[in-house]
Parts: C-alpha cells; structure tokens; sequence
C-alpha cells in the first residue's frame, strides 16, 4: 500500500497544479481567478471538515469557527505586526490548531448529537466575541483597513495574478497533505473508529486521542483556508465564522461525496457557482440554497463523486 | 467586572425583586423551547436544529394575528396551533424521511429549513426589526414589589410558563400519553409491537414541540423585537439548557434555563461585558463534571 499511492497522489496534484497554474497564461479571466482563489479557501475548508465527518464519523456544526479564527488571527497578525506574510500565516495556523485542540478537549468525548451541537455553540460563542470585541475586531463591520501588501519570493499579492498562483499552491499543498494524512494508517484508524468505534477500542485505539488529533488536525486546516479567505477579501468578517458557513461547508461535503476525497473539494465548486448565479437574480440566496438541499437530502442522498464511484466502481477515487 | 455592583444589588430588595423578575422572564421563554427540544430528542433522538425557527415564525405569526384581531389572546392562541400544525408537518414531510439515517441528513433538513424560513420572513414581514408593542390590556401601571419595578405582563408571562411546566410535567407522569411518551422514549420498538401508533406519537411529540415553540415566541413579542435571525441565537441557549440539565428531561430543562435566566439578569450587572461566557463557563464546567447533565441518566 505505501509509497505508490503517495507518489500517485502528488503526480496528480503536480498535474492539477500544473493546469491551473497555465490557465493564466493562455487567458486571463478575472471572473474565473476570483473564483479559484474562493474555492482554494472554500476547498481547504470543506476537505478539512470531511476528515472529521467522512472520515472519522464526527459531525461538527462548528468549524466555521476555525475559519473564522484563522482569517481574524491572520488579518491583525499582519495589521499589527511587521512580521513577513508566511510567518504570519503560519501564526494563524498555529493560533487555530490551539483553539482547535482546547475545544476538542471538551467535545471529542461526547456522542454525536451532542457533539453536533456543543461545537455550533463554540462557534457560537467565539461569533459573539468577534462581533462584541469591537476594538479588536472592528465587530460587526469586519475587520477593515485591509492586509498590508507585503511581497512574499518576489509575489505582490495585491495583483490578483499573484494572489491566484499563492493561493492555488496553498490550496493544492494543503489537500495533498490532507490527502496523506487521511491515507495513512492514522487515517484508516478514524475510519476504523466510525464504522466500528467498540471493535476499534478493543483494538487498543485511544478513541478520545484519535478523535482529538483528527479535531485538531481538521481545524489547522480550516485555519489554513481562513487565512486564504482573509487574502482575499483583504481583511476578516464575523459572518466567515457565523454558522451558515459551517452548515455551507457540511453541505459542500455532502454534495460533492462524503466518500470520495475529492468530494468536498467539487460540492464546494458546485456551492461558490450556485451561489454566483443565484446572486445574480436574487437576493434571497438562503431560500434557493435551502431548498436545493431539501432536494438533495430527500432526493439523491448521496454525493455526486459518491455517485460516480457507485456507478464506475473501479475508476475515480 | 463590577462585582460592588452585584452585590450593592443583592442586597437592595427592588434590585433584587427586578433583576429576578428580568432573569425569570428570560429563563421562562427558554424553557419552553427547550422543553421542546429536549422532549423531541427524547423520545426521537433528533436534535431539532429548526426549533428556533418555530420560535421565531410564532412571534410573527403572534404579531400578524394582533393587527388583525386586536386580542392578544387570539394572538398567542393562533401562534401556538399554527406551530403545532408547523411541526407536525415539519415531521411528516420532512424528518420522517429520515429517521435511522445518519445525523447528517437530519441536521442538513434543519439547515435548510432555517434558511428557507429566515427568508420567508423577510418575504413577508420584511427585512427590518419588528417591534409589537405591549398589548393594549397590560398597558397599566406596573406593580411594585418590595419597592421593584414588575410591569404586569411579566407577572402574566411568568405564570403561563410556570402554569406549562406543571401542566407538561404532570401529563408526562401521569397521563396515559405522557406514560407512553416515557416509554417510547425508553424503547420505541417495544413500544411500537404492543400496539402504539408510534408514527402519530412522533406526530403528537412534534405538535406540542412546535406548539410550545410558538407559545414562547408570541410571549416573546410584546417584551423583544422580532428579526428575522431571531430563532437561532434562543436555538443556542436552549441547546445549552438540555446539555446542562440532561437531555430528555424536562425537569432539569426547567432547572437549568432558570439558572441561565438567573445568570443573565444578574450576569448583566455584575459581568455586563462577559455574560455570554459566564453561560458558557457553566456549561464547560457540567460537560466535564457531569456530561450527561444535572438530571440526565447516563447511559
């Protein structure tokens, strides 16, 4: 099993890599880049979910908060501090991957109901900071004044060409290391522990420490997407970390294919052009959106990548 | 933090007798949606993520039916059946699809019925702050209690509440129904072979959920405004309530939304800037000391 998937995997994300990267040079679409840098964050933060819900069998409603909590702690690291930007992200990561391992501490021993909802009241509960804050966070404004330009190996991410190869890269080197994590033996043990949490404690599986460190490892790296979501919008904004984020991402999660690696990654495709288009001609988004996931619950019930893989079992992963 | 102040208060009767009074209120309309919530979870193991919704859409239902009858009985009344009616067919259309399958799907119907209905209000009722305005029949002089301020509708507000918690806590002890709701909760399939229609059990679980729902949030109306976010943020404390007073139980639903309700009207002397994280503090400290709740049974 080691080493050719591995080697496999990084062929095909060089590859995706590669494309996206060329996209640029044969046309400049600003429509288009816009959007690959909001599915680059969307995407980390959607896959970092799966790891927990596909993966591990948690359903938390509450990871917008690390979204969240990365982009604000990536934004007033970089408006308060001269620190160069990858320190500054980096920072951030580190900053949710310790908000992530303190709340997990607390939830990861709960049953799935409960689970389900002590972490949307985390979310809750760090929202209600970010907004009442106000001399920190700008409150319900967001966090203006915008990210200080810095240049970064000779990018300028104020171009938007710059901010596009950046984040492509971030976005490609972080599913690839979720990727990894979730082919590893580490990963075949979450998923050990949903199909069969009893068998899996009898094993010798610490279920409480592998439940923690897959929370912790899922919220670095929606830590990680907030960071990408903070660069583009050029500042952070309470409604990244408000709870229809998280249930837009359990969603993106669902309708691409819990199943599927990629799956996520897709829904959350799906969700950014349903949401374009939906936009466009009104302003009730949540009616439309919710009534697409009416009939994706009562109807399909499965993802699409999920579907695909049913149908042509030996082709995609 | 301004602890002179709380405890200048604590020793002041009308302080006392007005901040209790502001905490009951608070810790009363909580209890009724969590009662509904916690009875949902109970006997269908769903978590109701839509039941702010059914709070929020009675409080609006509430209002429309004031301007029209000019009776605020009329209006609570009709907000209490519409929300029953709401969460049967909130139940047969939607969640009975999905019982058995994961929770998923469960939260993901809740999601979208939020969504649907925060913009459905906006349809109807328009984007921007309601205010209903005390009903005309409580528009006289407030009582005064050991020199406290109670205007005449809080008493009215307590009362119902306290008079539902009796009314619910009886009928599940000692009622037919509220017997086999115990049951059913217990063991539904056991339930289900001697003969129960469970499917109008669930039926009825949901109809005085929903009831109940729209009940707080008509008594709501005259002392809040109405937005159309209102429902989630009342959906988050009662969801703190059944995790603090066990799920399932509507004794420690009572318990521990009056606790909150009391933390937040003291809370907002003593800690103005901090009460939301004093809940939250209580609620961490359960979690790790007893996480099945005050009146939970562990299982």
């Amino acid at each position: 099993m080691k080493g050719r998937p591995a080697l496999r995997d990084s062929a095909i994300a060089a590859a995706a890599l590669i494309v996206v990267l060329a996209i640029p040079l044969v046309h400049r679409s600003p429509a288009f880049e816009d959007f690959v840098i909001r599915l680059s964050a969307m995407a980390l933060f959607a896959t970092s979910l799966n790891l927990l819900v596909g993966n591990t069998g948690m359903v938390s409603f509450g990871h917008g908060m690390f979204y969240g909590l990365g982009a604000y702690a990536f934004a007033l690291t970089m408006q308060m501090t001269d620190l160069p930007l990858p320190v500054a992200a980096v920072l951030a990561v580190l900053v949710t991957t310790l908000a992530a391992l303190c709340v997990g501490a607390i939830c990861v021993r709960l049953s799935t109901d409960y689970f389900a909802f002590i972490t949307l009241a985390f979310q809750m509960l760090f929202y209600s900071v970010v907004i009442s804050w106000q001399s920190l966070t700008g409150g319900d404004q967001g966090l203006r004044g915008g990210i200080p330009r810095r240049q970064i190996f000779g990018f300028e991410l104020g171009s938007q060409l710059h901010l596009y190869q950046f984040c492509a890269v971030v976005a490609v080197l972080g599913l690839l290391a979720l990727r990894h994590i979730s082919a590893s033996p580490f990963g075949q043990t979450l998923r050990m522990i949903r199909d069969n949490e009893n068998r899996a404690s009898f094993l010798g599986v610490v279920l409480w420490r592998a439940r923690l460190w897959a929370f912790t490892i899922a919220g670095a790296f929606a830590g990680l997407g907030g960071v990408l979501a903070a660069l583009f919008v050029s500042g952070a904004y309470p409604e990244l970390a408000d709870w229809p984020n998280s249930g837009q991402a359990i969603f993106a999660v669902m309708l691409g294919g819990i199943n599927s690696f990629l799956g996520p990654v897709l829904g959350a495709a799906i969700l950014l052009a349903l949401n374009d288009v939906v936009t466009r001609f009104t302003e009730y988004y949540g009616l439309v959106l919710g009534i697409v996931i009416l009939a994706f619950a009562l109807g399909f019930r499965r993802g699409v990548l999920d579907f695909f893989r049913l149908v042509w079992p030996r082709g995609l992963r | 933090m301004d602890l002179d102040a709380l405890g200048a208060c604590l020793t002041t009767p009308a302080c006392l007798v007005t901040q209790t009074t502001s905490g009951l209120i608070v810790g009363m309309l909580l209890f009724l949606v969590a009662a509904g919530v916690t009875l949902i979870f109970g006997v269908l193991k769903v978590v109701n993520f839509a039941h702010g919704t059914f709070y929020m859409l009675g409080g609006y239902v509430a209002y429309t039916a004031l301007g029209v009858t000019d009776s605020y009985a009329a209006a609570v009344l009709s907000a209490t059946l519409a929300m029953a009616l709401f969460g049967v067919v909130f139940e047969r259309a939607l969640i009975s699809r999905v019982y058995g399958s994961n929770v998923l799907m469960q939260l993901l119907i809740c999601y979208a019925v939020v969504l649907i209905f925060d913009d459905v209000v906006k349809i109807v009722w328009g984007p921007e702050f309601h205010a209903m305005g005390m009903p005309p029949a409580f528009q006289v002089p407030p009582l005064f209690i050991a020199g406290g301020v109670v205007p005449p509708f809080y008493a009215v507000l307590i009362g119902i509440a306290a008079l539902i918690a009796i009314v619910l806590g009886l009928g599940l002890s000692m009622t037919r129904l509220g017997k086999t709701v115990r049951a059913a909760a217990l063991n539904p399939q056991m339930v289900s072979a001697l003969g129960v229609n469970t499917t109008l059990l669930f039926a009825i679980v949901f109809a005085v959920g929903g009831g109940l729902a729209g009940l707080a949030g008509a008594l709501a109306a005259p002392v809040r405004s109405l937005s159309p976010g209102m429902g989630f943020s009342i959906l988050i404390e009662s969801f703190i309530v059944t995790v603090i007073g066990g799920m399932g139980s509507i004794a420690g639903a009572l318990v521990s939304a009056l606790l909150i309700g009391m933390v937040r009207g003291f809370g907002t002397i003593g800690f103005p800037q901090f009460t939301d994280g004093l809940i939250y503090i209580v609620m961490i400290a359960i979690l790790l000391l007893r996480p099945q709740g005050l009146f939970g049974r562990s299982s």
